[in-house]
């Protein structure tokens, strides 16, 4: 500590481990938040539904994706990443997910919202197995942390079926 | 910057440092504010460097006094025979 080069260096190292402290406690307290999210999503209607040239089934909807999720955000929280996935069993795959939505929520005050939509990316099966099929709606979300771990969680809803003829 | 001045200089930076990281942290918490816990904290380390790292006059008011070179004379330097002797009692024992 006999110089100002000693000294600088001493305080620059102890306030970057302090730093790395806070942001550990920081993350940790993030285990005090007990999160209880809501989501609904409604298919309003199938507008197409066809077998594609080379034998895919496609289908075009229209969703009512209404969500809160502001109980997810906490002060360490930097932004949640949301996305609502068709799932559904074939007898090729126990569990097919396709992504029909997503977002970025990037505030508390975001997190609350209702949106009337089609499908933001195209809803195809690998094969022909949609005709009635079953399906689940899942709201699929990421929690980015300022610092710590990422984390992930999701809501099922289902009961979700699709007609049986092509239209 | 004397010995009691870096010794201070150095509590000073310690005490400081962790102060302000605990008043940073609560204050951002109650806030939910993480933008405001980091700022709490960089301005607590801009003052703490302000305050620790300059050689400012209070840490020399303990300067080491030095003999007179006068003084130092009339004490001649031990001679380094004695410890031969003392080297051999530990080894009777």
């Amino acid at each position: 500590m006999h110089s100002f080069g000693y000294r600088a260096n001493a305080l620059v190292t102890f306030a970057v481990t302090i730093l790395a402290i806070m942001c550990t406690m920081a993350s940790f307290s993030d285990n005090f938040n007990s999160p209880s999210p809501t989501a609904r999503v409604q298919v309003l209607s199938i507008n197409r539904f066809q077998k594609q040239i080379h034998g895919n089934d496609e289908v075009t909807m229209t969703l009512n994706i209404s969500m809160d999720l502001q109980s997810l955000f906490t002060w360490n929280t930097k932004q949640v990443f949301v996305f609502v996935a068709a799932e559904y069993e074939t007898p090729k795959n126990s569990l097919n997910q396709i992504s029909l939505w997503d977002g970025i929520i990037p505030s508390k005050e975001n997190a609350k919202f209702s949106i009337h939509t089609s499908n933001k990316y195209r809803f195809i099966d690998q094969g022909s197995n949609l005709r009635g099929k079953e399906f689940n709606l899942t709201l699929h979300w990421h929690v980015m942390p300022k610092t710590g771990k990422m984390s992930a969680d999701k809501i099922v809803m289902t009961g979700y079926r699709l007609p049986v003829d092509y239209r | 910057m004397d010995w009691q001045g870096q010794k201070l200089a150095e509590q000073m930076m310690q005490i400081m440092l962790v102060a302000f990281a605990v008043v940073a942290f609560l204050t951002g918490y109650v806030m939910e504010s993480f933008r405001m816990m980091m700022l709490v904290y960089a301005c607590g380390v801009v003052l703490t460097t302000l305050i620790t790292v300059p050689n400012w006059p209070f840490f020399n008011r303990h300067p080491l006094k030095w003999l007179d070179p006068s003084v130092a004379e009339k004490y001649p330097k031990p001679q380094p025979q004695e410890p031969v002797v003392l080297k051999k009692k530990p080894t009777k024992k």
